[in-house]
């Protein structure tokens, strides 16, 4: 069957992965990214992917398994492409998406070549999501295609919009088709010490998810500057604390006493100013993505019609696509579409099928 | 596939006849050494045995060597008790950039408590300049701790001349000798140290014992307190089976030292120029010729010394990069870092070193195997291809 690596988190999905693939007479490697020291922080949380107890539980489960297991020092390019991203991003009043980039630029980037440098014909991933192959005939040269995962309450593809097709060919998800349930029967089954761990939902380099702690312990400066709250008319409404503790469609924290409640609707960076509204101004008829990545086809030459979420946890809502200059996106809703974040991820589904997907810049 | 060891600097097995000689101590002759019935007294007479046998490898006298847990006990003894017992003396500590960590860190935590610590730079070779030394020492320097050989590039100092530039100034001379016991003569009647650190697992005896030579009437705070075991130095119930097995080690050491060193001489010396013959842009880091007889640390330009070692793990074959005691993951080598060898060529880096089990078939199973692997590396590594296409 050939030589695989596995990225083992230490959490049961991964680990339940591996034990699939090895079943399967795949040669298995289990890999382990080393990205971030707690104590960086200066906290020792624990249970938080990529921790020291993390790296234990991955390497037992590999003992367990009998497979192979190393660590992978990337800590310096952990630290490059995603944390500071996730820092400069917030610094230009985006909110940012450091797992979408994390898998882009680590996972499928610099953990992938090491599974070829080891000599694996593929990366695995404990991922719910589909890969699959198109099979056109003739009439031009297959194209791998990116679904859902079957289970749709667990449906991870919306942090994997930016897979490239030499990619895909190289990476596999042996989960896309399980149900979680599924996988934690058969992580207990199999006997594996991680069948009950518990999942951690949040960014697994900020302590107890509290990101306004994380930006102002590295850019203390930036990040208490007060400034002032804005309408859409210009009338001054109030004065914030500092703009990056405020994301889209925020109205805790504001201050404002007014008839109405009223919600972030823009961060002015170049002003220092939150532009505050009511809630029917969250509401928004489309947006501008950039880099965006096509997974079903080369590129958008035609309106399309699809599917776009706008955050993780958004149901997806219907628009239509329209190509821009420079490989951008306008997606204009049927219906308007409240709290869209620039710097956030948009992905354009139909049905199960990832078109692709790009960063917001800019809500229309 | 064959399996073959390379990482004797990491660790070495036990030798047959050490594993031998302890195992009466298990069960048959256990006694706490520190009774006076006969259980105590007759383990107490294998104690000194090996005392003996400790002190003779070193061309020392038996009062002059202690037993810890460990080297890096050892080496932290050394360092911190010295500090401690000088402190009102004066609380400067000289040591070098490459020394193992458990000399820079205890140097680094001695500085969180207020001692001031010169890290002498090194050389591309990996060695000090000695008259930066000789200027570094001044009235408040009450410690030189300088290693004898460096773990990841085998670099030999010259331990003689820093140690006479030592005693000329009245300061504290420490050596790690922890890679070089065994692999190195060492006389110290002849040689000007205060105080030597040895570790059981870099000499074929089990992990869990060290040993600590301190040349009589040298200060020493201890590290810990309890019975008055070993010379009121370290306390703690002696461990007899395994101060026997360093003992024996010893004894193993000193008998086979001359036949062992050339073998290991002409084996590194065949290991190296079978990879220089068969694979390009291979580049030795270390000093060329003062050099443990066993280590051979060498970059592989253009390719990561991560994937190499693992890659040679793959095929049964186990050597190291950067230290053994770090996290897990592999960081560059401070050593190598030190010693102004760039990030790259750092990263690109592997230690292999030898030890007495390793045979020429071992030697030539891995030069068979490596360049195929360096070559797979290389045609998919970026920086070989811009390499290659910019010398067309």
């Amino acid at each position: 069957m050939g030589r695989v690596a596995v990225a083992m988190s230490g959490g049961v999905d991964s680990s339940t992965a591996s034990a699939i693939l090895k079943d399967e007479g795949y040669e298995v490697i289990g890999l382990t990214m080393h990205l971030w020291d707690q104590t960086q922080d200066g906290k020792g949380t624990f249970g938080r992917c990529c921790s020291p107890e993390d790296i234990h539980d991955a390497r037992r489960v590999a003992d367990q398994i009998g497979i192979p297991h190393y660590v992978i020092n990337l800590r310096k390019a952990f630290e490059e492409e995603v944390v500071d991203y996730f820092v400069e991003e917030y610094l230009r009043g985006r909110t940012p998406n450091p797992c979408v980039r994390c898998n882009d630029r680590i996972k499928f980037g610099y953990l992938l070549r090491k599974a070829e440098e080891l000599g694996a014909k593929a990366l695995a991933t404990g991922h719910y999501a589909r890969i699959e192959s198109d099979d056109p005939g003739k009439k031009r040269p297959k194209r791998y295609l990116l679904r859902r995962g079957s289970d749709l309450n667990k449906d991870q593809s919306y942090f994997l919009f930016t897979i490239t097709q030499e990619q895909m060919s190289k990476v596999f998800f042996p989960l896309g088709e399980k149900s979680k349930a599924e996988v934690r029967k058969q992580a207990l089954r199999l006997g594996l010490r991680v069948a009950q761990k518990s999942e951690s939902q949040e960014i697994c380099f900020i302590p107890d998810d509290d990101y306004r702690r994380f930006m102002e312990t590295r850019k203390p400066r930036e990040f208490s500057k007060p400034g002032e709250i804005i309408n859409r008319q210009g009338k001054v409404m109030g004065l914030h604390r500092g703009l990056y503790s405020y994301t889209i469609g925020q109205r805790r924290g504001l201050g404002i006493s007014a008839p109405h409640p009223h919600y972030v609707l823009e961060l002015d960076v170049e002003r220092n100013r939150i532009v505050a509204g009511r809630e029917e101004e969250l509401m928004a008829q489309g947006l501008v993505a950039g880099g965006v990545n096509w997974i079903s086809f080369p590129k958008l030459d035609r309106e399309v019609e699809a599917l776009v979420q706008i955050r993780y946890r958004h149901p997806g809502a219907p628009a239509v696509l329209f190509p821009l200059e420079g490989g951008k996106v306008k997606v204009h809703f049927k219906i308007p579409q409240r709290s869209i974040t620039p710097g956030q991820a948009a992905v354009f589904y139909q049905g199960d099928e990832v078109l692709g997907g790009g960063w917001i810049e800019k809500a229309l | 596939m064959r399996r073959v060891y390379l990482d004797h600097n990491a660790t070495t097995p036990v030798h047959p006849e050490v594993l031998e000689a302890m195992m009466p101590f298990f069960q048959d002759q256990f006694g706490n050494a520190s009774s006076i019935h006969w259980a105590g007294r007759e383990v107490k007479k294998y104690l000194d045995d090996a005392r003996e046998k400790v002190a003779a490898l070193l061309n020392a006298t038996p009062e002059e060597v202690i037993f810890t847990g460990c080297g890096t006990e050892s080496d932290n003894m050394a360092v911190k008790g010295v500090a401690y017992a000088l402190q009102d003396k004066g609380r400067h500590i000289i040591t070098t950039e490459v020394e193992h960590h458990a000399v820079l860190h205890t140097c680094q935590f001695l500085e969180k408590a207020g001692f001031e610590v010169t890290y002498l730079p090194v050389d591309s070779d990996g060695l000090i300049d000695l008259e930066k030394l000789r200027l570094s020492i001044k009235n408040q320097t009450i410690l030189i701790t300088i290693m004898f050989a460096n773990n990841e590039t085998g670099t030999v100092f010259p331990v003689q001349e820093i140690g006479e530039m030592a005693r000329g100034k009245g300061v504290i001379f420490h050596t790690d000798a922890i890679q070089a016991v065994g692999k190195l003569p060492i006389d110290l009647k002849q040689l000007p140290v205060d105080i030597l650190s040895l570790s059981g697992h870099k000499l074929y005896a089990p992990k869990g014992i060290g040993a600590q030579y301190i040349r009589a009437g040298t200060k020493l705070t201890s590290l810990i307190h309890g019975g008055g075991q070993e010379r009121n130095r370290r306390a703690g119930t002696e461990n007899i089976p395994y101060i026997i097995g360093l003992g024996k080690a010893s004894e193993i050491a000193q008998r086979d030292f001359q036949g062992r060193s050339e073998h290991l001489l002409a084996l590194r010396e065949r290991l190296h120029r079978g990879i220089i013959n068969r694979i390009p842009h291979v580049k030795l880091n270390g000093h060329p010729t003062k050099r443990l007889p066993n280590t051979l640390n060498l970059s592989f330009l253009y390719i990561e010394g991560e994937s190499l070692l693992l890659n040679l793990d793959l095929e049964d074959i186990a050597v190291s990069s950067g230290s053994a005691c770090t996290s897990g993951s592999l960081e560059p080598s401070h050593v190598l870092l030190a010693m102004g060898i760039p990030h790259e060529i750092a990263q690109s880096a592997i230690r292999l070193s030898l030890g007495w089990s390793n045979t020429q078939e071992d030697v030539d199973y891995v030069v068979e195997v490596l360049p195929r692997i360096v070559q797979r590396l290389r045609d998919i590594s970026p920086l070989y291809q811009k390499r290659v296409s910019r010398s067309k």
